[in-house]
């Protein structure tokens, strides 16, 4: 995963040994913009969701014991609920949440994302740690569909849109 | 590849001893025999692990009675890489969205402060 087109490519490490799932990516904005797209909910809405689904925030409480709960909702009504706890929200440097799809409810991820300072740039990476390697498989499995319908449809026409 | 299929990939592989027999098969097919040779266990521990790499489909072993050499099977690897890439792409576009995002931020805040950019790197 070393030669890519885009500078600022997402790197992906899934170990064999551990149940993780670790992404690095760089973005041209400091730590302190990085942080509150993270944050706000109407900046969040603008980017998690996948492209297919409409996303609704019904919380989005991004602090030290906050909590958040979210919906993609299908074009046929179908909805995917998520929910979980801020454990930690440290401003423009670090922050800890749970998180659970809700009709898995048993299954429960850690997720650590830590902003890092690259002198007008940020450096971001987020660790996801579940409890089983199978666990860990149906994550990565869970990417498949909405990676290959989507594509870089969306991105090409966001690109287009920032020239 | 279903997700279970996949799950007893990674399973078959967690494992260090079955990850250093792929290793080796990886070279040259081998036996049971020949596998087990290095390691400080049995030939039937040996077997056993091989048993579990089958079932994942990374290694077959041909109907040859007096050898039956085992084989890996590398493409199971491709697809296993397949996906991981394909959860990395996902990744990347929201990333992507994310980057629009900070974009019109940073226009924002051009707009409303007076942006102070004098640091040298």
């Amino acid at each position: 995963m070393s030669t890519t087109t885009h500078h600022n490519e997402t790197q992906i490490v899934a170990d064999p040994n551990l149940p993780t799932i670790v992404l690095v990516r760089e973005f041209e904005a400091s730590p302190e913009l990085v942080f509150r797209a993270y944050t706000e909910p109407e900046l969040v809405r603008q980017w998690l969701g996948p492209r297919r689904l409409t996303m609704h925030i019904d919380r989005y409480d991004a602090r030290t014991d906050g909590s958040y709960r979210f919906r993609h909702i299908d074009t046929d009504g179908t909805e995917y609920r998520f929910r979980g706890v801020f454990h930690e929200v440290r401003p423009h440097d670090r922050i800890v949440q749970t998180f659970t799809y809700e009709d898995v409810p048993e299954g429960v991820s850690l997720e650590t994302a830590t902003f890092e300072d690259l002198g007008g740039r940020t450096r971001v990476t987020t660790t996801s740690v579940v409890d089983t390697m199978e666990a860990r498989d149906a994550m990565i499995a869970s990417g498949m569909e909405t990676g290959i319908k989507e594509g870089y449809e969306r991105l090409d026409e966001l690109l287009a849109g920032m020239k | 590849m279903t997700e279970d299929r996949l799950s007893q990939v990674f399973a078959a592989l967690a494992d260090p001893t079955r990850r250093d027999i792929v290793a080796r098969l990886a070279s040259a097919d081998a036996t049971v025999n020949e596998l087990a040779e290095p390691y400080d266990v049995s030939v039937q521990a040996v077997s056993k692990h091989i048993r579990v790499l089958e079932d994942a489909g990374l290694v077959s072993r041909t109907r040859d009675a007096q050898r039956r050499p085992c084989h890996l099977e590398a493409e199971v690897f491709d697809l296993m890489t397949k996906w991981i890439e394909r959860y990395r792409q996902e990744a990347e576009e929201r990333f992507r969205r994310l980057d629009a995002v900070l974009e019109r931020m940073k226009g924002e805040v051009s707009d409303t402060e007076t942006r102070t950019e004098g640091q040298a790197s």
